[in-house]
């Protein structure tokens, strides 16, 4: 299966379902903030893996692809659920890959701070799609 | 008050670029891996270091791996609740978010007592 990059799709996302997730993934960051000062640290790096904005993006995909096939005169409602759940599939395989820039942030940050952020996104990129490519030879 | 506004913005910009970027991936279950992207961490810990330090933002990274696990049992219970139980997709990420706070602060008693 190949991967492709379809930037013709942003054209179907409306102004404020951008500017929507734009304001949750902002007002999400303060929140993280502000429980990370309030209880400390270990109850703080939780919310740094909180579903902030899963299900504004999951509900649009679902809205999306069902209006596309109601287009096209189909019934879209199970075709769009089932988008979604391919969508909350990949976020599955992608947490191993979150979890991957979480260990490397711990054991790097403190001796070196730019190399541990540089280093734990690539770490996040690798794992995440080693298990999605494992996930398909499975 | 500059500090949370810096975060709002910084939140806000990372987690559209990514949500967008995964927008246009396909097939859809590789964008989902966008789903789970670092967004609200990288806003988070570039803040962080400057703020508190490299040992605070260190600590959060170790429970990080605790809630990213949960992360994975959430956006599983969501896809088992789409395809199973047809639910829709707002009722069925807002129930599985139970799934995310048991798993995360199960986790992270057992693992680090919560401290």
């Amino acid at each position: 299966m190949i991967v492709k990059f379809k930037p013709s799709v942003l054209r179907q996302t409306r102004w404020y379902e951008y500017l929507f997730r734009f304001v949750l993934g902002g007002a999400m960051t303060v929140i993280a903030g502000l429980i990370a000062a309030r209880f400390g640290p270990v109850i703080g790096g939780l919310f740094l893996a909180f579903p902030a904005i899963f299900p504004a993006s999951a509900t649009l995909i679902e809205k999306h692809v069902r209006e596309r096939k109601e287009k096209a005169g189909l019934p879209g409602a199970r075709r769009g659920k089932e988008a979604a759940a391919l969508d909350a599939a990949g976020a599955a395989l992608g947490s191993f890959g979150l979890a991957a820039f979480g260990l490397v942030i711990w054991l790097m940050i403190v001796p070196s701070p730019a190399w541990a952020l540089v280093l734990a996104a690539v770490a996040w990129l690798a794992v995440a799609i080693l298990a999605w490519q494992v996930r398909r030879w499975l | 008050m500059l500090e949370y506004g810096l975060r709002f913005l910084a939140g806000g910009i990372a987690v559209s670029a990514f949500a967008a970027f995964g927008d246009a991936l396909r097939p859809k279950s590789f964008a989902g891996l966008f789903g789970a992207a670092p967004s609200i961490a990288v806003a988070t810990l570039l803040i962080t270091l400057s703020q508190k330090g490299a040992p605070f933002a260190a600590v959060e990274g170790r429970s990080m791996m605790a809630g990213a696990l949960a992360l994975a049992a959430y956006s599983w219970t969501v896809c088992v609740l789409l395809k199973k139980l047809l639910m829709s997709s707002w009722t069925a990420t807002m129930v599985a978010l139970f799934v995310w706070f048991v798993v995360a602060f199960g986790l992270s008693a057992a693992l680090f007592q919560l401290s």
